[in-house]
Parts: C-alpha cells; sequence; structure tokens
C-alpha cells in the first residue's frame, strides 16, 4: 500500500511528486499517457509569469508571485530551460497605460519585484520591431521563458531517483474506498503492458499484474492532479465539486531566422478572459505566437483551425507588424483545465483522504513548485507523516546540449565519447550521445526523445531525423524497428513490409521525380545563341 | 580515398550527393589535385540512394538510369581519381585564417571535430522537403502524416511502409512517384490534391504515376483538416477558389491512416546563412555571379542548395561549372568582374547567375511563373525565342554566347516570358 497515488503527470503531478520525495513516504505517479509531461505541459506556453495580471486576493494570484521566485534554485537543481527575459504588456491607447497604472499598483502590492512603466521612446529603443502606434509598456523583469516539457521530465526524473515510482500508460478507471481505510485505484492500460519506469529501464507490469484487466495500486491518499478530467477522476470518489471546461489554445512556432525581433514577452492589456494573444521568444531561441483561447466540451480533440491562425496573426501583427505567418514552422494546440470556481482549486475533498489540485490553468505552470509545497503541507496536516528524508537528492544532471557548446568543449564532448561525433538532427545539431541520454532519461517514445533533445524540432520537422531516431530507440528499447512509436499507444508510426513483397520492389520501368526529356516543348529553349 | 581526410585540401566540397560529387570532378578537371567531399550520410550519392526507380540521366548520358545508378556512375569516378571522401560528416562552420585559407570545421565519428583547411569551398547541401507547419494545415497532430521524400526513405532504404491507406497533399515530383510506389506495395492511394490548378510535377509522372495506376488527381483542391487522436483517421478536403480560399460547403471527409506531403522544396542554407552569405529571397539559395561564387570569396555554391532543379542532369552539369571554378580559384586564377545584371523580367520568377560576364558563353537557368503556351523568350532586345510552352514545373535553361553581348554597352538585362498575341513580337 501507498501512501500517496498522485493521479496526473503533467508538471503540477511531477512537481508534487518531487516534494512528496523529500519526506520518508511510498509515493506513486499515475498517468494517463506514454510519458509525463505529455498533456498540458507539452503544450503550455513556457512563461514564468512575474505576477502582476493577476486578480489580488485569489489563491493563483498568492501562488504565482510564491513560485515565481522559486524557479531560480529549480534550474539550478535541475537544469531545465530557464531564462528571466522580462515582459512587456504594452499599451495601445491612453486608457490601456491608464490600466497599466493600476496594474502596477497592484502588482506592487502583491510583492511583485521591478515593475516599471516605459514610454513609448523606451519602448521604441528596447524593442525597435514592436508597432509603431504602441505608446508605452509596463515592464516586469522578473517574468522569464521556460521549457515546460523539461522543466516536468526533471521534476520526475528527481521524483523516481528519490524513491517515487512512476506508472506511465495508466488510466484510471475506478477508485473504491478500502475497509480500514485508503483507496484502490483500478487502473486499465490504453493498449499493450504498463510500464513501471524507474531508473534506467523501463520494467514491464510486474508478477500478478494482469495488463489487460488493468492493475490495482492501494494508497492511503490521493492527491487528484489530473489536469482537464480532474473533475472526471474525482466522480470516481464521489468528490465532484467542480465542473472542469476545457479551454483551448493553439499556438504557432516560428522559425529561427526570426530570433531577436523581441527579446521579452510581449503581451497585450489583458481582458478578463485570458492574458492575451502574445509574442514568446521561447529558451531555445524562436518565436512562438499565441494562445488562442476557446472553451470546448470535448477533453481529448487538440486542433489547430483556420480561424485560430487568423486570429493569432492579426493579433500579433498589432504588436510586431513583421511576424508573418508564412514563417510558421510548426502549429498545436492544448487544452486550459478551467474551473467553474475561477480560481485553483487546492485542498481536501469532503471524502477523507482524496485532495484536489484542480483547475490549474495559467498561471499554473507558474504557480506550481509552490502549489507542490502548498498541497504537501495540507496533506500533512490531515495525517500523512512528513518525516524528511537525509538522502534526499534535489538535483538531477542536465543533459550535455552539444549545439549551444564552444568549439572546444564541443571538440572535449566527442573525445570523451565519439557518439557526439555523429549527427542525429542537422536543423537542431543534435548528436546521437544526446539521444541516447534522453533515453537513459526516460524516453520512450519519438515525441520523448524530441522533447528532451530537440531532434525533430527544427525547420525539417523531422524529415532527417525521424528514421534515425527511431534506430536508436528500437536498439535501445529492445523492440522492433516498427514497433516504435510516435507518444504511446495507437500512434504507430510504420508497417514492416511482408518478406513476400520483397520481389516486388523491383518495380517495372517508368519515369522519375527528377527525370524526363525536354524542360520546354519542341522548340526546346536550351539551344545556343 | 573513401573515409579518408587529410587537414589540407585545394577544394572542400559540402555535400556528397549528384552536386558535390559533380563538384568534386570539375575542380580536378581544372587541375587540382587535393579535393575532399564531406557526406553526412554513411555512403556518398544523396537522394538518389533513394530513388530507386528509372528516368535519371537521359540527357547527361543519354541513356535511363535508375537514381542510384546515375549516382554510381560518379562514385566510381570520383573513387577512380583519387578524391577523398569522408562519410559520416559534417559540416558544423568555416573560417578564414590570417593569410586567407578557409578552414573548415567537420565533425565526425572517427575525426572528432576536426579542420580542413582549403583554398575553394563548394557548398552542395542540397535542399529539404516543406513541412506541414509551413502551409499550416489544421486539425490535430497524430502520427502518420510524413513528407514524401521521408516515406520514399523508409519504404526504399529501410523496409517499411509508412501505413495502408494514404492520401497524397501536393503534386510534386516526389509526392507522384510514391503513389505508385505505394500502389505497387499494396498501400492504397486515396488520391492527390493539388492547391493549384495545374500539376506541380512532370506532366510525365501525372501520367506514368497516377493516370496509369487509376489514381485521381484533384487539381484547385487542398486538404483543410487533420483528423485523428493517436495515428491519423481522415482528412477533409475541399475545392479552393482563385485566391486558393476553400469552400467549405463542397468539403469531403476522406478517411486515411497516412498523409503524404509533397508541396515543394527549399533550398538547404542555414550554414550558409551561418556564414553571411548572401540569399536570393526568390530561389531561397545564395545570389551567384558567372561563376557560381557567392558573396562570400572563395565559396561557391551548385545544385538544389542553389535553386531547386527538376532534372539532376541539370544539377550535375551546373555542378562541374561550380567545381571547375572553384578549383581554378584554388589556383588563383581569376576571372574578370561580371559587368551585367541579369533582371528577371515579366513571367519570370527567377534566373540564374545573378550575374554575367560578356568575355564566354554563359547557361543561365529560368523558372516561369504561370503556365504560357506558345510562349517568346526575349533577352533584352538581344534575343527571341519562341517555345511551344512554359510551366512553373519545368525549368527552363538557355545558353547565351559571347557575341551577342560583344555590342552590349548597358548593365542590365531583363529576361521575359512574353504571350505570343500579346504584342510581345516586335
Amino acid at each position: 500500500m501507498y501512501d500517496v497515488a498522485i493521479i496526473g503527470g503533467g508538471v503540477v503531478g511531477c512537481a508534487i511528486a518531487r516534494e512528496l520525495s523529500r519526506y520518508h513516504l511510498r509515493t506513486v505517479l499515475l498517468e494517463r499517457l506514454a510519458e509525463v509531461g505529455f498533456g498540458t505541459t507539452k503544450t503550455n506556453s513556457g512563461i514564468i509569469h512575474a505576477g502582476q495580471q493577476t486578480t489580488p486576493g485569489t489563491l493563483k494570484g498568492l501562488l504565482e508571485v510564491r513560485g515565481n521566485a522559486m524557479f531560480d534554485q529549480l534550474q539550478r537543481e535541475l537544469g531545465f530551460g530557464f531564462r528571466r527575459c522580462g515582459e512587456l504588456v504594452v499599451a495601445a491607447s491612453a486608457e490601456e497605460l491608464a490600466s497599466l497604472e493600476r496594474m502596477k499598483a497592484d502588482g506592487e502590492a502583491k510583492g511583485v519585484p521591478g515593475l516599471e512603466m516605459w514610454d513609448a521612446q523606451r519602448l521604441r529603443r528596447e524593442e525597435p520591431n514592436l508597432s509603431l502606434h504602441l505608446v508605452g509598456a509596463l515592464f516586469a523583469p522578473s517574468a522569464g521563458v521556460i521549457n515546460p516539457y523539461e522543466f516536468a521530465f526533471a521534476l520526475a526524473e528527481c521524483a523516481v531517483q528519490n524513491g517515487v515510482e512512476l506508472r506511465v500508460e495508466q488510466e484510471v478507471e475506478s477508485i473504491a474506498l478500502r475497509d480500514g481505510g485508503g483507496f484502490r485505484i483500478h487502473a486499465t492500460v490504453p493498449s499493450g503492458p504498463g510500464a513501471v519506469q524507474a531508473g534506467l529501464g523501463a520494467v514491464k507490469a510486474g508478477p500478478g499484474e494482469d495488463s489487460v484487466a488493468g492493475v490495482d495500486v492501494e494508497a492511503r491518499f490521493i492527491i487528484n492532479a489530473a489536469g482537464v478530467h480532474a473533475d472526471k477522476v474525482a466522480a470516481l470518489v464521489g468528490a465532484d465539486d467542480f465542473i472542469i471546461r476545457p479551454r483551448r489554445g493553439e499556438e504557432y512556432l516560428l522559425d529561427r531566422r526570426l530570433e531577436g525581433i523581441v527579446t521579452r514577452l510581449i503581451f497585450p492589456v489583458p481582458t478578463p478572459a485570458s492574458k492575451g494573444i502574445l509574442i514568446i521568444p521561447t529558451f531555445d531561441g524562436t518565436l512562438m505566437v499565441g494562445p488562442t483561447a476557446h472553451d470546448q466540451d470535448d477533453r481529448f480533440d487538440v486542433p489547430t483551425t483556420t480561424e485560430g491562425s487568423e486570429e493569432v496573426f492579426a493579433t500579433v501583427r498589432r504588436l510586431c507588424p513583421s511576424l508573418d505567418a508564412r514563417a510558421t514552422i510548426a502549429e498545436f494546440a492544448g487544452l486550459r483545465a478551467v474551473s467553474d470556481t475561477g480560481d485553483f482549486i487546492i485542498g481536501p475533498s469532503r471524502v477523507p483522504g482524496f485532495f484536489h489540485v484542480a483547475g490549474i490553468q495559467s498561471p499554473g505552470l507558474t504557480a506550481s513548485p509552490a502549489i507542490a509545497v502548498h498541497v504537501v503541507e495540507l496533506v500533512g496536516r490531515a495525517g500523512l507523516p512528513l518525516v524528511e528524508h537525509d538522502q534526499f537528492n534535489p538535483h538531477v544532471a542536465p543533459p550535455a546540449r552539444f549545439a549551444t557548446q564552444s568549439h572546444e568543449v564541443r571538440q572535449a564532448l566527442v573525445e570523451a565519447d565519439p557518439r557526439f561525433g555523429r549527427l542525429v538532427c542537422r536543423c537542431e545539431l543534435v548528436t546521437e550521445a544526446e539521444v541516447h541520454q534522453a533515453v537513459d532519461h526516460g524516453a520512450r517514445t519519438l515525441d520523448g526523445v524530441k522533447f528532451r533533445t530537440r531532434a525533430g524540432m527544427g525547420r525539417c520537422q523531422g524529415g532527417f531525423c525521424t528514421t534515425r531516431v527511431m534506430q536508436i530507440l528500437s536498439r535501445r528499447l529492445g523492440v522492433p524497428f516498427h514497433e516504435v512509436t510516435k507518444r504511446g499507444a495507437g500512434s504507430w508510426l510504420v508497417i514492416p513490409m511482408a518478406e513476400d513483397r520483397e520481389a516486388a520492389m523491383t518495380e517495372a520501368g517508368g519515369m522519375s521525380a527528377g527525370d524526363t526529356t525536354a524542360g520546354a516543348g519542341e522548340e526546346a529553349p536550351c539551344s545556343d545563341a | 580515398m573513401f573515409g579518408r581526410m587529410n587537414r589540407r585540401y585545394d577544394v572542400v566540397v559540402v555535400g556528397g550527393g549528384p552536386a558535390g560529387l559533380a563538384a568534386a570532378l570539375g575542380a580536378l578537371d581544372s587541375g587540382v589535385s587535393r579535393v575532399l567531399v564531406v557526406e553526412r550520410e554513411p555512403e556518398a550519392g544523396g537522394i538518389l540512394r533513394q530513388c530507386i526507380h528509372a528516368g535519371f540521366g537521359l540527357h547527361h548520358f543519354r541513356e535511363e538510369l535508375t537514381g542510384p545508378e546515375y549516382a554510381e556512375r560518379f562514385v566510381t569516378q570520383v573513387m577512380d581519381r583519387d578524391i577523398d571522401v569522408a562519410p559520416h560528416s559534417y559540416v558544423t562552420g568555416l573560417a578564414v585564417d590570417s593569410s586567407g585559407h578557409r578552414l573548415v570545421r567537420v565533425l565526425s565519428e572517427r575525426g572528432g571535430l576536426a579542420t580542413v583547411e582549403c583554398r575553394s569551398v563548394v557548398l552542395a547541401m542540397g535542399c529539404r522537403e516543406r513541412t506541414r507547419g509551413a502551409v499550416r494545415i489544421p486539425g490535430t497532430r497524430p502520427a502518420g502524416i510524413f513528407t514524401a521524400g521521408l516515406a520514399q526513405k523508409l519504404l526504399n532504404l529501410d523496409g517499411y511502409l509508412p501505413g495502408r491507406r494514404a492520401v497524397i497533399l501536393g503534386s510534386g515530383d516526389i509526392g507522384l512517384i510514391m503513389a505508385r510506389r505505394l500502389t505497387l506495395e499494396g498501400c492504397k492511394v486515396e488520391g492527390v490534391f493539388e492547391l493549384m490548378p495545374y500539376s506541380n510535377g512532370l506532366t510525365r509522372n501525372v501520367v506514368q504515376c497516377l493516370d496509369d495506376y487509376g489514381i485521381p488527381l484533384h487539381l484547385s483542391t487542398t486538404v483543410t483538416r487533420i483528423h485523428g487522436r493517436d495515428r491519423i483517421e481522415a482528412v477533409t478536403v475541399a475545392p479552393v477558389d482563385e485566391t486558393g480560399r476553400p469552400d467549405a460547403a463542397r468539403a469531403w471527409d476522406v478517411p486515411c491512416d497516412t498523409l503524404l506531403l509533397s508541396i515543394g522544396l527549399i533550398p538547404e542554407n542555414e550554414l550558409s546563412e551561418s556564414l553571411g552569405i548572401a540569399l536570393d529571397v526568390v530561389t531561397g539559395g545564395p545570389k551567384v555571379d558567372s561563376t557560381l561564387a557567392t558573396s562570400l570569396p572563395g565559396v561557391f555554391a551548385c545544385g538544389n542548395v542553389l535553386h531547386v532543379h527538376d532534372l539532376v542532369d541539370f544539377v550535375t552539369e551546373e555542378a562541374l561549372r561550380a567545381g571547375r571554378f572553384a578549383g581554378e580559384h584554388a589556383r588563383q586564377i581569376r576571372r574578370p568582374r561580371d559587368a551585367i545584371a541579369l533582371v528577371p523580367g515579366a513571367n519570370v520568377r527567377y534566373c540564374l547567375p545573378h550575374t554575367l560576364s560578356a568575355d564566354r558563353p554563359h547557361t543561365v537557368y529560368m523558372r516561369a511563373k504561370t503556365r504560357m503556351s506558345p510562349c517568346i523568350l526575349r533577352v533584352g532586345n538581344l534575343l527571341e525565342r519562341r517555345l511551344r510552352f512554359v510551366v512553373p514545373a519545368e525549368m527552363i535553361h538557355l545558353t547565351i554566347q559571347p557575341e551577342l553581348l560583344e555590342r552590349f554597352y548597358e548593365d542590365r538585362l531583363q529576361i521575359d516570358l512574353l504571350p505570343v498575341d500579346g504584342g510581345g513580337v516586335p
């Protein structure tokens, strides 16, 4: 029996897992997808908010400012991509300038550091590519950009290294109250056996666990961090005191060529529904624009749309006219878990031992480390004994990034490990050694490697590296090439050609992709003059 | 020698595809002896290695070869003539030392991160395929969406089918070839959908890869939505109007487990950009003079890194020239500076090279913006040719003899493609 079962391996669940791993506890983290951080986290805008934009007096506002301050230390311990680039909320009119003044006063009351009002001249000097129509801005230096998936991967890895069990591809189907206290969670596996990810290797379902019928997990406490599914999970024990309505956001990633067009996060003045569509200079140098905000009922469908693309580019071009939809290299959408209470829902439910961490929409990523501390304290107060581990290791080794190293460091890396000399991804300059490292650190799928190494994130979007990464994954996971998936069950990539078809490979005649006779007709324009 | 890499060369060629191999041979022809080809794959030959269909070499060899056969002829010559080829190797950068030598940084498993000194560099990195993001296809992001070239590599080099029921977006040549290839392997190809009112591939490929196999080509139609959570399950397609806007009222769904994209090629100029080489916004490749020299002294470009070709024979021709000029440069032979700017005019999307000299014959490559039939090709007031038709998918080439430029005293020569009945003929 576990002391705590966390349902949901997004950034919040992973932060809670790491926080619990500081104590002498048996903790299990259950994730529906093939890897942690593959849901809302992966599609997050990746902003560490300064805090001046959130309504004062809310739990959100409190945990946001607290969370922001924790990121420098977390970055040192976990090595994820994070940079405090600062943010600008820009005003296009005198009325908007006035609302920025109010925002500044609110922020200062909450303890947001370093807020400054910039006039048009200062704004032009600092960000010369912004629209000439803008009349001023509120500058918040403590805001930053982060790679949210790297943060989740590192949190989970740290938790596992300190004893938390991570079970992926486990979809919680029912939760029963145990006689004598605690819960029995029944989880089914979407397809194939669930893996217990521990340390270096993936372990198949344990003895006696029927991988088809699913597995049972018993725990004294449950922390429900199931994101857009949190109300459904709560309903399994009759603790559904709230409703989650997914709010879809579309993001558009632009070519690296636009690096440096803006150097800070650029926000419009927010509306009650959303912080608006913004320009994000990502940690890795590419620009991202978005997100949109549209409520929907479906909790799985995350399409991008023509309307979304038009909305995003029309909006950001008002802020920065040189941003062009044609520079898009990738687009994606994610679902925010918006609760009907308007604030984070964190704490005990009406079922003793069952805790909610729900409705964690923006600024949830910023607040996540503070949420973890807060909820562990609450569970402690409810009777979970929190005895600190003296062996707790807060650090995980950050990946060695070949692309960002100097010539000398690169030379040293190749000398130490020749696999650094084998290029896997040419757009982002990722080497074979880094792909192996990603597998060492938990990657099990093409997307897992992509989000850990950047292989496949560049402008060719996997055209070059896909087969190389699949080959390495096949070797490392001990599965045939065609069993490597994009992101877990159902996302198969290729079918092996039947052997009897080999003969058919010698194709009957015909012409070619690049080849035919005469360019432009009988009076060929290739004559000498 | 295959696998050998010394520290000093006359000419270093970046890329061992058809352009790089021909450039290396051209360099040797010009009188230099030390030439290195840097190739990222385990073997030289480039994209031709996966083009197992026939039809290559009709211009250059006057016979019909498969892609690997065409490549092999050049690999054999390169080996016979003692050119060094470094496989599994990648150029990460280029610098110039105080004595004017180029320093090429080469990353490889065997050699680590080495620095190779040379006098000339030929860029022959080829091109890459446009992806889903570049055309912003709305919908979900499931597995099963491949560029046509990646699917071709999986099938022809690795022996795996991308799926059992495919839709192909875009009528580029690789997409057309793959429609036939997948059909032969038992994968059902539901159709090829092309945004433009004409095919972007060669007419012959439309006939031999689609018509002969009963695969429908839907012109002025595009994919407007991708469906499926884990693996693609269907696409929505819709006809488009003249401005390219889809008509949602006439849309329909096509069930499939695979979507191949054949929506264009982009010259691979990340290295060129990092070196600060001036690029042409239309071709996506470097700006070059009549010796195929880029804006960076001693650095030349040819093949698909310069502009996307449709016939490998022309890549070979261009690369042989680039190699010869690179070799001359390494021997410190200098050519007179070009004095004439070559400028695209009516219905010409681009023409190369960007400048000409009046002292020798020049091969000029160009592409039309739209189909025109019949058509007059006019070069300034020097020359007119009647063409039966021009189409964007088929490159036009022209040789301009020095006699023509002998008494041309202007600095700007414009090329136009004019309709025959539009008053184009004076």
